[in-house]
């Protein structure tokens, strides 16, 4: 069985800066898959490739088999990747139950199934007491939670996570690792995401695929990556210790 | 029709250009560090231009002349309305800013028409009807005089952003607010200054026109338009894109009144800028945003 | 539809309903005219507010629109004799094909922001300006429909006295509010609100941006133009300085950001502010023996002022929270 996201070879560059330099990997259904890296190794901008947010200069991104490296955004949305933003984008003059059945209703018929379905969706993610409240109102950790909601609200097959658990407290963070092993496991969603927060990356990913300035270094299980002299090094043995 | 109309015509275009380009340019200085629109720039033009007016006609002075205190007095009406009543709206979505100076044009230009009535008034100078020949090519006193004072005034904002320190902390604060706040720059006197800035090159602009067309209230909106024409066409905020759509202007639109007809020459100038805005958004000297 | 409304919103909107319906009967010709042109004014800015409030796009440029419609069907009616009813397809047809051809330049070039609102200037004083000088339809000098007493009653032509035409005006200002509502319950309606907060986040989840603002700006364009078709049979003249001039477009707006741009009720609320307080302003200034000219837009523009800087929202946010109009905030 081939796998659901393909990255092959793919290289994007800024004015000179190779941002994502030849970066391949391959993502199989069900997996939860991590991206980690110091600040500035490319991750956001792979996902932004993946999530057609910008078109690679080279290489070729497959989804289910399909290219979807020359896709728009809503496109690739509508494939089955959905994404989250690393600084959330929350429809901030929008109640959270509005901002959740806009996700919802790229897949349900009207507008008042999409509304239940995204009720569900809050409920998951205790959202679902704030559902009233404008999305600008909201705390970070909230925000952040809304993000995850609205982007699993498009019924997605995969989900691309750019570091949700920044700024959550511990308790938080395990909470939002439940609640994504438990979404991986019952929809068989997906996941890649891209995070700093080690604890959430050894708890919920099964292989770990670790860039430096643009290229990758190591790819593997979490705590042979974690080993990895080439990964310790990257880090400046800073975020090792976790 | 010969070629020495054509060059006659061109020259006075780009000569009378150079005033646009100094009205515009307050417009692209306001809109570059403050990011208002000033939607009553035109009124603020035809306002000078009274001014002008009266003081000619009670002092007897050439309105060429007027524009440098023109310049000062605006500059101080620019600085106190940033801070009194433009200020709170720099945060506010566009459209509230939009009603804020549709609110101030109105003011204005009935303002003038309560004073002066709607009759087109104008100045007769000593010199309106002498010219210059330059190889059989006739060009107006007035004009050269005009343009000559309308370049010096740009010369004299592009040294001010240049030279300055007030200037360059100006540049600083429209190309990074925050970093501009941070490293303790009172943000609030630096828009207020450029408003100021934006409405002394208006005050001038318009005082220099007095000399040269007529006037009447009513034509402010369309001075509006036009500012904002150069000003897109020139590129949004940058300085020198308000100097050569000014130019540009000014040549296109004394081409196409004798080529096509004086009624649709500001068709043909607004034709340019969905041209302009088609191919290149942001404007022939703007910066393309990332 | 109004679920959003509390029992007190309902009931007031019911009165006020009622109150409209029963005016012809309760009020004389001069205040009947002056609600007359607030329910228009009302009309257009549900119309602008469609494109602004829903989607976030700043046009300056609607009196395009509105012109473009009533020459279409003035000039329908006077050389070919083909009445309204039909003439509106047209007008429509006419003003959707302008407004593809801004948003043609303004969506493919991701011209946003202040940009497309000075994109839709240029637009509307190419189309004034070429009105002005087009003689086929009277050019500068103006078009008129003729007015003549055989036909004063055929109201499948729009004809008819000043009562026929406050209906008409009523229920086209209903219709819109309804449409307007419609519109805001529906998918597209939250792709648009979805759009006018951030469209790189719309993007992301699945909404075609593109489509989403041609559809608001055709709805919007459609609409004005039906406004048109009822102002060039309901003043029988048109000149381009009247219908298609930048101020025309400014008027049209104003209500319904004074009102509360994005709200349902905000067009409604700044028009029936905004036309009587222009007429008392005429009324009051006469009184005091000022006559002159500008006296009155010179207050105007003052009071203009004051409104968007007391009221940052507009009025009707603040209205029904004060008087608890509404459940949640629209």
């Amino acid at each position: 069985m081939s796998a659901l996201l393909e990255i092959v070879d793919v290289t994007k560059r800024f004015r000179g800066l190779t941002a994502v330099d030849n970066v391949s990997l391959s993502v199989e259904s069900g997996e939860i898959y991590a991206v980690i890296g110091p600040n500035g190794a490319g991750k956001t901008t792979l996902f932004n490739l993946v999530a057609g947010a910008f078109a690679p200069d080279d290489g070729e991104i497959r989804f289910e088999g399909a290219r979807i490296d020359r896709k728009a955004p809503e496109q690739i949305c509508a494939a089955g990747i959905a994404r989250t933003f690393q600084i959330v984008k929350p429809f901030p003059d929008l109640s959270v139950s509005d901002n959740v059945a806009i996700g919802a209703m790229l897949r349900a018929p009207d507008m008042a199934r999409a509304r239940a379905q995204g009720e569900d969706i809050l409920r998951k993610l205790d959202l679902y007491n704030k559902r009233g409240q404008k999305a600008g109102s909201l705390t970070l950790p909230d925000r952040k939670r809304l993000e995850v909601a609205r982007a699993l609200a498009t019924k997605p097959k995969l989900i691309l996570l750019d570091e949700v658990m920044a700024g959550l407290r511990p308790t938080e963070t395990d909470r939002m690792v439940a609640v994504l092993r438990e979404i991986n496991r019952a929809d068989n969603l997906t996941i890649v995401m891209i995070e700093h927060v080690m604890r959430a990356v050894m708890a919920l990913a099964g292989r770990v695929h670790v860039l430096h300035h643009g290229a990758s270094i190591a790819e593997g299980k979490p705590d042979e990556v974690t080993r990895d002299p080439k990964v310790i090094e990257s880090y400046l043995g800073m975020k090792a210790a976790h | 029709m010969s070629l020495s109309l054509y060059a006659e015509v061109l020259i006075q275009g780009v000569l009378t250009g150079l005033v646009y380009g100094l009205m515009a340019l307050g417009l692209s200085v306001i809109f570059g560090v403050v990011r208002v629109v000033n939607f009553a720039h035109g009124e603020f033009a035809v306002l000078a231009m009274y001014c002008a007016f009266v003081l000619f006609g009670l002092a007897g002075v050439d309105p060429i002349a007027a524009s440098l205190p023109l310049a000062a007095v605006f500059f101080a009406v620019g600085y106190l309305m940033q801070r009194a009543i433009v200020q709170p709206f720099v945060t506010r979505p566009q459209h509230e800013q939009f009603i804020l100076l549709v609110g101030v044009s109105l003011v204005i230009t009935n303002g003038l028409l309560l004073a002066f009535g709607p009759e087109s008034k104008h100045v007769d100078l000593s010199y309106s009807f002498d010219s210059y020949t330059l190889g059989g090519v006739l060009i107006d006193k007035t004009r050269v005089y005009g343009a000559t004072a309308a370049l010096v005034a740009t010369a004299a904002v592009f040294a001010f952003f240049r030279y300055t320190m007030t200037g360059t902390a100006i540049r600083a604060a429209a190309d990074n607010l925050t970093g501009a706040a941070v490293v303790g720059l009172d943000v609030k006197r630096l828009y207020a200054i450029s408003f100021g800035l934006g409405l002394a090159c208006v005050g001038a602009a318009g005082a220099i026109m007095m000399a040269l067309t007529d006037m009447t209230p009513l034509l402010a909106p369309s001075l509006t338009l036009l500012a904002f024409t150069i000003v897109i066409v020139g590129g949004l905020g940058s300085m020198t894109g308000a100097l050569a759509g000014g130019l540009l202007i000014g040549a296109t639109e004394a081409l196409a009144s004798v080529i096509v007809s004086p009624a649709i020459k500001s068709m043909v100038s607004f034709g340019l800028l969905v041209l302009v805005l088609a191919l290149r958004p942001q404007g022939l000297f703007g910066k393309a945003e990332a | 539809m109004f679920a959003f409304l509390t029992r007190r919103g309902a009931i007031a909107l019911a009165l006020l309903a009622a109150a409209l319906l029963a005016a012809p009967f309760l009020v004389d010709r001069y205040i009947l005219s002056i609600i007359l042109l607030a329910l228009l004014g009302a009309y257009l800015g549900q119309a602008w507010n469609i494109l602004m409030g829903f989607c976030g796009l700043l046009s300056l440029g609607h009196a395009a629109y509105l012109g473009v419609g009533a020459y279409a069907s003035a000039v329908l009616f006077v050389n070919y004799g083909i009445g309204p009813w039909a003439g509106v397809f047209v007008a429509i047809a006419a003003a959707i094909a302008l407004a593809a051809a801004i948003g043609w330049l303004g969506f493919r070039f991701r011209i946003e922001g202040v940009y497309f609102a000075l994109l839709t200037i240029a637009f509307a004083e190419i189309v004034r300006i070429g009105f002005d000088n087009w003689p086929f339809v009277g050019g500068a000098a103006g078009f008129f429909l003729p007015v003549s007493s055989a036909t004063q009653h055929q109201w499948w032509n729009l004809r008819g006295g000043e009562v026929f035409f406050y209906y008409v005006a009523l229920a086209m200002a209903a219709a819109a509010l309804a449409a307007a509502a419609a519109l805001r319950a529906s998918k597209l309606g939250y792709a648009l609100l979805a759009i006018r907060e951030d469209p790189q986040a719309a993007r992301a989840l699945g909404v075609d941006v593109t489509r989403a603002r041609f559809k608001a700006l055709f709805i919007s364009a459609a609409l004005t133009s039906v406004g048109g078709v009822f102002t060039a049979f309901w003043t029988n003249n048109l000149f381009p300085a009247q219908v298609l001039e930048m101020s025309r477009s400014i008027d049209i707006i104003l209500a319904p950001i004074v009102g509360g741009v994005g709200t349902l009720f905000g067009p409604i609320v700044g028009s029936f502010l905004l036309v009587p307080l222009g007429e008392a302003l005429t009324d009051g200034l006469t009184a005091l023996g000022v006559n002159a000219p500008g006296a009155k837009a010179l207050v105007y523009g003052l009071l203009l002022m004051a409104i968007i800087a007391g009221t940052p929202s507009g009025l009707w946010p603040w209205l029904s929270r004060k008087l608890g109009l509404q459940e949640r905030a629209e």
